[in-house]
């Protein structure tokens, strides 16, 4: 076994230094060798998110807004069929979660109607909370083909129309808060027309 | 030979890093709500840790002693981001449920508890089987701990349900959800301790 290098000053400046060289170029090229593929993975996420809750499209428009309540702004895609609006997915999202934010996908159609709901991603509990998640329960088909204009969009402990998932009531109120805010977003901008 | 499957099978259970030397704890417990996620964090650590340890084995003559845990500790944070992009790139889902998670590897203390205990001292071969050894045993750990949580807790395995709970009136299990929560964590980890002890103990 050869001897240790002595843990002088320059020593340790400078092989640290190339061992540090080394990492950065090293992940230089993996961050370039990966960088479409994680684009591309992300928006695949993001299209099947929006072709769950609106219908068949083949152009999209995207733009985002500034919600009346809430910290950030949310993104509108207009999906375009034959350049007739089939239909509006809102990326929007809650700070009421169980365990802070949590972002929703929700589907309109140009009559204001809900087509259809999916999570993006969240972090509420396991087994409680997330089954707000299609793929745990079906408890936010509820909100399918209601209209926000008659359907009270807060949990029935609140008065409203939605009926919480069990030992969830915080989570359930949170999703009701992000699907009112995408709603009344969106009908603040009055329907379909400017922009 | 022998040496060689000592190093590999005793990270399993006569050392292992969760219910004997006890590292590791802040990923054991957060993401094993299930079996998966308890598995795909364990192979994603065995990743690191073989990665890791074959490279600082082989620089370990070239780092001066002094300023050997900051070396340690690029490779290790090297490794870990490879790992997290890879992931984003290929296995979008996982990524989703384990995500903050992945780089908290880097502080994982198994990783450099290896590098500092092991790699540092012994050949790159060595250290590999090591890593791999150590890897799997993490990785054992955290599937079981993730699976019993995810039966008591969902009611299922690797996501398909069991059918061992009664159902409410609209047909969901009622589970023991106490333990896909935190507390259960710990109550599951205490059990596997000891019966881990046990078997050491003979």
């Amino acid at each position: 076994m050869s001897k240790k290098p002595e843990s002088t000053f320059m020593n340790m400046v400078i092989r640290l230094f190339i061992i540090v060289g080394l990492a950065g170029a090293v992940l230089g090229f993996v961050y370039i060798q990966t960088f479409d593929v994680i684009a591309a993975a992300k928006k695949k996420k993001l299209e099947e998110a929006i072709g769950q809750v609106v219908p068949a499209f083949d152009t999209l428009n995207v733009y985002t807004r500034m919600p009346a309540t809430g910290k950030d702004s949310i993104t509108f895609y207009e999906a375009y069929k034959n350049d007739s609006l089939v239909g509006t997915a809102i990326a929007t999202y809650t700070e009421k979660g169980f365990s802070g934010v949590f972002k929703i996908m929700v589907g309109f159609d140009p009559q204001g109607v809900i087509i259809n709901t999916s999570v993006l991603e969240h972090k509420e509990t396991p087994g409680l909370g997330d089954k707000m998640d299609k793929s745990k329960s079906d408890w936010s088909i509820q909100f399918n083909g209601k209209d926000p204009k008659t359907y009270k969009l807060t949990v029935t402990k609140d008065g409203g129309d939605v009926d919480a998932i069990t030992a969830a009531t915080i989570s359930s109120r949170a999703f009701c808060d992000a699907t009112d805010r995408a709603y009344k977003t969106y009908k603040e901008k009055g329907g379909n027309d400017n922009e | 030979m022998n040496s060689i499957v000592q190093n590999l099978t005793k990270g399993l259970i006569k050392e292992n890093p969760v219910f004997v030397l006890l590292l590791g704890l802040c990923p054991t417990l957060g993401v094993t709500t299930s079996a998966i996620n308890g598995l795909g964090m364990g192979l994603a650590t065995t990743f690191v840790l073989m990665m890791s340890n074959m490279s600082i084995s082989m620089v370990k003559n070239f780092i001066p002693d002094k300023v050997r845990i900051p070396a340690f500790i690029v490779i290790i944070a090297s490794f870990v981001t490879v790992v997290d992009l890879l992931m984003q790139g290929y296995l979008q889902a996982l990524h989703g449920q384990l995500g903050l998670f992945i780089p908290l590897i880097v502080v994982n203390c198994i990783v450099l508890g290896r590098a500092e205990a092991f790699a540092s001292k012994n050949n790159i071969f060595d250290s590999i089987i090591d890593g791999l050894g150590m890897g799997l045993g993490f990785s054992l750990a955290l599937t079981i701990l993730g699976g019993i949580r995810e039966i008591l807790g969902s009611g299922a395995i690797f996501g398909i349900p069991l059918h061992i709970f009664p159902v409410d009136d609209k047909g969901n299990p009622i589970t023991m959800i106490v333990f896909v929560l935190a507390p259960g964590a710990f109550i599951v980890l205490g059990y596997l301790i000891a019966i881990t002890k046990k078997i050491n103990s003979k």
